[in-house]
């Protein structure tokens, strides 16, 4: 599975401009030899799915740290589903407490990461469990 | 010179003998690392002697408290007068819930209030836009109209208390909120006093807090600053800010280099644009510094960014205000230095942060909360976090004298190093035609990604250590209490902004922001078109669609 450059998309949706993490991934994937697509801020959850599909990327993963990611992560789901498109991964990452994990697994994120997590660690989980898409 | 013929040359000496001993020493075991360095990997000696600051001119370079070049304060008297500004960054859910924490914060001794907005606000949306779905409140307080204002500022004596607020793309409406409230309350412009954060530039480089491309914005900015000369003299119009820059990721020289130069540019556009002289606004820029983990680098920025600010003033801007040349700065400890593990480790940090924004002279502190890395704070953690402050105020006794580490070998040294390195910074960004054109570049930003990478990396390699997160790490999970919004707070919110449509004169709104977009068009200062607007209850969105619509609107391009 680790064969294929995985392509990913870093996006933060909605109004939050901390974009810190989300940056520091997006290099870091790069340096993995990943193709990365990162959106900047201030992003709809439609224009990410839109972006997503035409970017043929295989995983998305979301950067928020507002608070608003029990709206935004489960509304990326659902507008990649809406457009035929469940196959790409959605991923999350912020200030998210752990007793919002379920919920967002419920809502069909794959993974969460939150603040403390190593770069390789990050890396080798996409590198293990992003599929490529048909 | 700073030290005689005959001092140097006995430390000449005795150096030499303390060198031969470190040898004989490392020899028997090496040091426990190669390299040590500040945590924005700036290298550092073991030891500084008088050799490292030979070259000072104390008149110059160091000089007295009240006198140029300000490096060891603003102020003749220090702390002894008064105490810096206890002010606590407060705002949560809706204004009621914001006003009853600002109450609770005066009771316990908070000496001025500073306002935390939603992510709507901030960005200059309304409650009920689809693109504030479900941030409402989550970040700050949620404000749409003048009457949510005033329930804010519900029994807040304003022509007594000052008032930050962190606001930026829609500074002209939040502050015109703050004037209307006041004449509404009786209290004339020229007797309230505060802060609004109004600096765009750092939002292009670090925030994202992003509505209209910069040069509108930075017009927009010179508006308040020529309003407030004018009508408000008790109000920093600005506050430039280096917090957010090294939140992203800066180093302490970045910060002062960007936050800085920022300065400068809004000095020349004023003076360009509005055709004031130096004088006439300069005296109330203010400025908002980050005091970060690694002690004596901070108060070496703190105390150099005094020293850079007087020297651009007097030398660059040809200021004849000693007013013009003070840096007057509000002080935030680093949220990006906390961590989520071990949460209670974050009151100890806070405690040594708010210690060298202290020693670094600030006139105003936030202290963060030790719940702030996961929500907003809650009562108790806040208290926790305000009795900081009133026991390295009222106990420790480091406000008993101005400025005390003023001719330590080490600090001045580093003060010095500090201040070349941010003048390269300043030089560098005057070549590529000033910070605009910078931004434009996106070199600052560049630059600030940069080193958040090289940390991230560091601190993955264990170069630099985060206690919790790479040493010292527990396998007990340590839960706190958390402060949550619900989704409630935003249906009453959409509720009471639809309430206030309801009753309001839509042919007063519509008008007031006809005259908006014709000061846009023209030129002219907006800060009076938006008075009477926010009077008419048009909304923050409904006046920031004004300028969406003449300036056009900022897309984050997204470096990284």
């Amino acid at each position: 599975m680790s064969e294929h450059i995985i392509r990913v998309m870093v996006a933060k949706p909605g109004l939050d401009g901390h974009d810190r993490g989300a940056r520091v991934l997006a290099r870091c994937f790069r340096d993995a030899g990943f193709e990365v697509i990162y959106t900047g801020c201030h992003q709809t959850p439609e224009q990410i799915a839109a972006a997503a599909i035409q970017e043929d990327v295989d995983v998305v993963g979301l950067s928020c740290l507002s608070g608003a990611h029990r709206y935004l992560f489960p509304a990326v789901v659902e507008q990649l589903r809406q457009r035929g498109a469940d196959d790409i991964d959605v991923v999350g990452g912020g200030i998210i407490p752990d007793q919002d994990f379920q919920f967002l697994y419920d809502a069909g994120l794959k993974a969460l990461f939150t603040p403390g997590e190593k770069l390789d660690d990050i890396v080798e989980w996409f590198r293990q469990n992003v599929k490529k898409r048909d | 010179m700073y030290f005689s013929k005959e001092v140097l040359e006995s430390s000449s000496r005795m150096r030499q003998k303390w060198e031969d001993e470190v040898k004989k020493v490392i020899a028997k075991g090496p040091d426990q690392k190669p390299r040590w360095s500040t945590v924005s990997d700036l290298e550092i000696k073991r030891l500084y002697g008088p050799e490292d600051i030979q070259h000072m001119d104390f008149e110059q370079d160091i000089g007295y408290p009240g006198q140029f070049p300000f490096i060891r304060g603003n102020q003749p008297t220090g702390y002894r007068g008064k105490y810096w500004t206890f002010r606590m960054f407060s705002g949560m859910g809706n204004a009621k819930t914001t006003n009853e924490r600002w109450h609770m914060l005066l009771r316990e001794g908070q000496t001025g209030l500073s306002t935390a907005f939603d992510f709507p606000t901030l960005m200059g949306y309304d409650t009920d836009s689809p693109k504030a779905r479900g941030e409402c409140g989550k970040c700050g307080v949620a404000i749409d109209t003048l009457d949510d204002f005033m329930q804010l500022v519900d029994g807040i004596p304003m022509d007594q208390v000052t008032t930050s607020m962190t606001i930026n793309p829609p500074a002209t409406v939040l502050w015109a909120m703050y004037c209307a409230a006041a004449e509404l309350k009786g209290i004339p412009l020229t007797k309230i006093g505060g802060t609004i954060q109004n600096d765009m530039l750092k939002e292009f480089i670090a925030q994202k807090t992003l509505m209209c491309p910069p040069d509108p914005s930075v017009k927009l900015v010179s508006d308040t600053v020529e309003f407030g000369a004018k009508h408000v003299p008790r109000w920093n119009t600005i506050s430039i800010s280096g917090y957010h820059i090294r939140e992203a990721g800066a180093t302490a020289v970045q910060e002062l280099a960007f936050t800085l130069r920022d300065g400068m540019e809004y000095v020349e556009d004023v003076i360009r644009r509005k055709g004031l002289h130096v004088d006439a606004f300069a005296p109330r820029l203010s400025f908002f510094f980050n005091s970060h983990s690694d002690f004596f680098e901070e108060i070496a920025k703190l105390r150099a960014a005094r020293r850079i600010w007087a020297k651009a003033m007097r030398d660059r801007y040809k200021s004849q205000d000693q007013r013009s040349w003070w840096m007057r700065f509000h002080t935030q400890t680093a949220g990006c230095s906390l961590t989520a593990q071990q949460p209670y480790n974050n009151v100890i940090r806070t405690a040594t942060q708010a210690l060298a924004a202290v020693l670094g002279g600030t006139q105003s502190l936030h202290t963060n909360s030790l719940d702030e890395v996961l929500c907003l704070p809650s009562d108790h953690a806040v208290q926790i976090a305000l009795r900081t402050q009133q026991i390295i105020a009222e106990e420790t006794g480091v406000a008993n004298t101005i400025d005390p580490l003023a001719g330590s070998y080490f600090v001045e040294s580093l003060t010095n190093e500090l201040e070349e390195k941010a003048w390269e910074y300043i030089h560098k960004i005057d070549d590529m035609g000033g910070m605009v054109a910078a931004i434009e570049k996106g070199y600052p930003q560049l630059e600030i990604a940069d080193a958040a990478y090289h940390f991230q990396k560091q601190i993955d390699a264990g170069e630099k250590i985060m206690v919790g997160i790479n040493k010292y790490v527990s396998a007990e999970p340590s839960p706190i209490p958390l402060v949550e919004i619900d989704d409630t707070v935003e249906i009453e919110q959409i509720k009471s902004l639809e309430a206030v449509r309801r009753k309001r004169d839509d042919k007063a709104v519509k008008r007031s922001l006809e005259d908006i977009k014709n000061a846009c068009k023209k030129g002219d200062n907006v800060m009076p078109h938006c008075i009477e607007a926010v009077k008419n209850f048009a909304s923050v969105q409904e006046i920031c669609d004004v300028y969406r619509e003449v300036y056009g609107e900022y897309r984050d391009p997204g470096l990284y």
